[in-house]
């Protein structure tokens, strides 16, 4: 089977437990403002104009490959897991979008006995969350705003959806790892995240929250892309004020940490 | 850190190395008093060394508590006429150059032109070996396909074991007395070469314990005009060591440590041995010593490190001795190459680590000084915690310690053929090279020029940048219709050029047996005793040669740049790409850049280069491995490089890489500077594709900016990495932390930064006094790790 994926990452030390492997599968449902990766969100293989040495240039993102090759490249790096008890991570974009071979990745990863973790925004249907629970040992579920006006406003979809799908991975275990991107003055502010507190409360199964501090890696890219709609210029958290952060999630009694 | 440490500690790192002809002064007074005409070579020898021994000055420095400089005082280096006879020109570069220069005071070029050239010239092993060695020998040398390590620095690159510690001079005497009587005058026809070898050993023990009684009452003098009631007690209790070591063996920590100190001038006095001298598994040897003297109540902790500390300094006050020519590209550094050996495992293949492993882990870390160089011996044995403590001094960016596999030195010295226990013993020294500690003799020759092979190999036999013909005829490139034409061509070439240089290396070993023993560091190592052989002659109970290759990364991505653009992709003919590369380049900009990024690089973990990585290795490894020494030992390979990348990429033309002409090589077995875009394991898997246990030491620099270790899962995660690396055998791999900011900051501002240290290439150097070459390189490297 084929899908299309723009980039793999090895030695990807941010994206779940130990030395990984990152695997970035194109398209998106959501149009999130402040998309790190904007070239992500089509679910083709694309030519974008960029600026080069030799001028302004197309390039291909995205290339169409088999579930084949994805998985020899994720195994190279099987000695890496092994010692630091790492594993493959399929990101995006969303990689839900691409149910069928998402999950045909994740049954291969299962057969070299690889740790298998979904980066998601958790926009998808239930039943493809389902399809793949069994061969998932890990979500690294993202929660940006709780509220539906403003998720709406910055991500140009509702949240209802994210939040049930959450729920329902709760239910089944403990699988899932919390990932909360802040982005300034957005998600944030303390109300959007005593909304996000009040809401883990009442979850049972959360071990873990991954804060997510802003950063400017996406800024140079949309320049090369020329993309101008998307948020830019925004400043980074001050460590007084990610550790006033850290502060409010203490209610919880879940590991909270900061990723640097 | 002590106040009188930190003062030790800032003279030792703000004075200038300056030259000193007091050693070459003592030297010509005796061999021109004629009292070497009457002995033989190693008696004239021995004598020299107790001559000198006798007669040095014998400086106290204050505070100190271990005593004994080289030369007259601190950073004061010492001349080797004997092996290099400076010239006034020499002395003027030496004098004035930007990089790595020694103040010369004026009266001294009158001294070296007048008494010192006058009696050597003609006489120095330089002149020696230059007058021997033929003419293709030295095309090949002149044109850069390899360097010559003997031709003004003494074959040392041995480290000591334990003997010391149980034994002391008195001991090693009578060993020599009962070697001397069981000589069999009736059958054994060398009998009388084995008895003037030992007698000279003789000589040399006296030598180092007159030198040792010298300043055992040089102290009591000082302690006698003392007022201090401290200094004063310290400076008996010096004394008093100073009349019992090295003669007898050592009963304190302190003792221990002098003795130590004792043994290492007298091999860098003797001769200026490559990789100065070695005290190889310190904390192993030491602990002991600590732990009694601990446990008694002699010494307190802190006490232990402060003589740890002044122990520290000795080494950083001893500069490499000044080095000219080739020999000074190849090796441009203050740097003399001293490795302490931490952890690894004992000789029953226990894990080694103890308490004074973390003490003197501690003591590193405080000192943040140039020498000595230290590394830690990571063995499945050892604990995480061990090499955790490591990183986290590794990560404060002065690319001290570096990281070695225990189990791969093992497992590369059994192959070698030596037995178990010493090779458990052992450990790694120098850059990266391995030995057994105390028992082996492993000299470096020279540094080898792998790319520029090819490059010669592309022009039928000629070199051109000279356009003189240095190389045999293998066929003009039209000839090579297939990449294996190619391969085929150029290992006939460094099969040539090995040939040559191990031909120059059989007639340099021989020049050096014959006219520079060294009785004094033979005393040191097994079985010179007992065979009645000379170190330089054979006397150890091992005996290897290397050849050190360089520019691995660089050869790879050349050939497989050809493999992929002339024969798979046939974009361009070989002919037009020679004529691409003949002119830099100039008009070939897109050519240069798919090169650069489309054609397959070694590093990133992909087969259809790193398959012409083994390749390239199996040509350099059956040229040279298993050849036969003179010294009844092996020629062996390693791979790396000191500075020489940089010297052998000025003497290249551009390369099918898209490397540029004169720019450096790629450096050990790193990739080539830049191509790695697929991160720490695709490098690491792509070298763990050499076998490094055929060789005796391979080089693997990964830099990082301190984000990576910031944290403790970041710690975490490059722990997970050495052992990966280790678990494939890899032999070797250091980290350089620091931003490339910073070290552009310190181009500009050297005087801020005259203590920033970062990891060269198998070993670390103040960045400021790097060429200004290197120095980019490295920036550029750590530019890269940016994004």
């Amino acid at each position: 089977m084929d899908g299309v994926i723009f980039d793999i990452k090895r030695y990807a030390v941010h994206d779940g437990p130990g030395i990984r492997t990152t695997v970035f599968l194109k398209g998106c449902w959501l149009n999130c403002r402040w998309c790190h990766n904007p070239e992500s969100k089509n679910a083709e293989p694309e030519l974008i104009e960029v600026d080069s040495k030799f001028g302004c240039e197309e390039i291909q993102f995205g290339k169409k490959v088999s579930v084949e090759e994805v998985i020899n490249e994720v195994v190279k790096d099987s000695v890496f897991y092994e010692q630091s008890k790492g594993g493959v991570t399929f990101s995006g974009g969303e990689p839900l979008y691409q149910i069928e071979f998402l999950k045909a990745l994740l049954i291969e990863s299962k057969k070299h006995n690889i740790h298998t973790a979904v980066d998601t925004s958790g926009y998808a249907p239930a039943d493809s969350l389902e399809s793949i629970y069994d061969y998932t040992d890990l979500f690294l579920y993202d929660l940006k705003l709780f509220d539906e006006k403003l998720h709406i406003e910055y991500t140009g979809q509702s949240n209802k959806q994210i939040l049930k799908n959450l729920k329902y991975l709760d239910k089944l275990g403990e699988k899932v790892t919390l990932r909360i991107p802040l982005i300034p003055g957005i998600t944030d502010t303390k109300d959007n995240l005593l909304l996000i507190i009040n809401f883990v409360h009442k979850l049972k199964n959360i071990k873990k929250i991954d804060l997510l501090p802003y950063n400017k890696i996406g800024e140079g890219k949309y320049s090369r892309l020329k993309i101008s709609d998307n948020i830019t210029k925004l400043q980074s958290q001050s460590v007084d004020y990610l550790l006033e952060i850290k502060e409010l999630f203490k209610s919880l009694d879940i590991d909270v940490r900061v990723n640097k | 850190m002590s106040e009188r440490i930190k003062k030790l500690r800032d003279y030792s790192i703000n004075t200038k190395p300056s030259l000193s002809l007091e050693r070459a002064g003592l030297l010509t007074e005796f061999y021109s008093s004629g009292k070497a005409d009457k002995v033989s070579v190693p008696q004239a020898r021995a004598l020299a060394f107790k001559y000198i021994l006798s007669n040095k000055e014998i400086p106290v420095n204050d505070g100190e508590l271990i005593v004994g400089e080289r030369g007259p005082a601190p950073l004061s280096t010492p001349t080797y006429p004997e092996i290099c006879t400076h010239t006034e020109a020499d002395f003027d570069i030496l004098n004035s150059r930007e990089k790595i220069s020694f103040s010369i005071e004026n009266e001294l070029y009158d001294i070296q032109s007048n008494i010192i050239s006058p009696f050597w010239s003609g006489r120095s092993i330089r002149d020696k070996i230059f007058n021997e060695l033929d003419s293709e020998w030295k095309a090949a040398y002149s044109a850069g396909i390899f360097t010559e390590f003997q031709e003004q620095r003494a074959p040392g690159h041995t480290v000591l074991d334990d003997k010391i510690y149980k034994k002391g001079f008195k001991d090693f005497k009578k060993e020599i007395e009962e070697s001397i009587s069981n000589l069999d005058f009736f059958n054994d026809v060398n009998a009388f070469k084995k008895r003037e070898e030992l007698r000279a050993m003789s000589t040399c023990c006296d030598a180092i314990i007159i030198y040792a009684k010298r300043y055992s009452e040089n102290l009591y003098l000082l302690a006698g005009s003392e007022k201090e009631p401290k200094r004063k007690l310290e400076l008996e209790t010096l004394a008093g060591i100073c009349g019992r070591v090295p003669e007898n063996a050592p009963n304190t920590f302190w003792e221990a440590l002098q003795y130590y100190w004792f043994v290492h001038l007298g091999v860098i006095t003797e001769l200026n041995t490559w990789d100065s001298f070695n005290p190889g598994r310190l904390d192993r040897n030491l602990y002991p010593f600590w732990k009694r003297d601990i446990e008694s109540g002699l010494l307190t902790k802190e006490d232990a490190k402060e003589l740890l500390m002044s122990f520290w300094v000795k080494f950083n006050n001893q500069p490499a001795p000044p080095k000219v020519g080739v020999t000074a590209q190849e090796s441009n550094t203050y740097t003399d190459f001293c490795l302490i050996n931490l952890g690894g495992l004992d000789e029953n293949g226990n894990d080694a680590v103890n308490e004074l492993t973390y003490e003197i882990l501690d003591v590193i870390e405080e000192m943040r000084i140039l020498q000595p160089s230290s590394m830690v011996q990571i063995s499945k044995k050892n604990p995480d915690k061990f090499l955790k403590r490591a990183l986290n001094i590794i990560k404060t960016g002065f690319g001290q310690p570096s990281i070695f596999n225990t189990d791969a030195i093992i497992s590369e010295m059994l192959r070698q053929g030596k037995t178990l226990p010493d090779a458990r013993n052992g450990g790694a020294s120098g850059c990266v090279e391995t030995g057994a500690f105390g028992k082996e003799s492993y000299i470096l020759t020279g540094y080898f020029n792998i790319p520029k092979v090819l490059e010669i190999t592309l022009h039928n036999g000629f070199d051109p940048r000279t356009g003189n013909k240095i190389g045999i005829e293998t066929g003009s490139v039209e000839t090579f219709l297939t990449f294996d034409d190619l391969i085929s061509a150029f290992k006939k070439q460094i099969e040539y050029f090995i040939d040559i240089k191990i031909k120059g290396n059989l007639i340099i070993e021989r020049v050096w047996a014959e006219y520079l023993p060294a009785p004094f560091l033979s005393i040191l190592i097994d079985d010179c005793i007992k065979n009645g052989k000379d170190y330089n002659d054979g006397g150890a109970r091992y005996n290897s040669s290397y050849i050190q290759g360089v520019g691995m990364g660089t050869i790879t991505d050349s050939l497989t740049a050809f493999k992929y653009a002339v024969y798979d992709k046939k974009l361009i003919t070989i002919n037009d790409f020679i004529k691409a590369l003949s002119i830099n380049f100039k008009g070939y900009e897109k050519l240069r850049s798919l090169l650069l990024d489309e054609s397959p690089k070694y590093g990133n973990d992909d087969d259809y280069a790193d398959d012409i990585l083994k390749q390239v290795f199996e040509i350099y490894f059956d040229a040279i491995d298993g050849r036969e020494n003179t010294k009844g030992g092996k020629f062996r390979i390693n791979l790396l490089p000191t500075t020489c990348h940089i010297y052998f990429g000025s003497v290249t033309g551009a390369t099918p890489d898209g490397r540029l002409s004169g720019k450096p090589l790629s450096e050990g077995i790193s990739p080539v500077q830049g191509s790695d875009r697929k991160g720490p394991t695709a490098v690491i898997k792509s070298a763990a594709k050499i076998d490094h246990l055929r060789t005796g030491g391979t080089l693997l620099n990964q830099k990082f900016t301190p984000q990576f270790l910031n944290s403790e899962e970041g710690i975490d995660n490059v722990l997970h990495l050495v052992r990966s690396y280790f678990k494939m055998d890899g032999h070797h791999i250091q980290f350089n932390v620091v931003t490339a900011d910073t070290l552009r900051r310190a181009q500009k501002n050297p005087d801020e930064y005259r203590d920033l240290i970062v990891r060269v290439a198998g070993y670390s150097d103040y960045f400021v006094n790097l060429g200004i070459d290197l120095q980019n390189e490295i920036i550029e490297r750590t530019e890269q790790l940016k994004n």
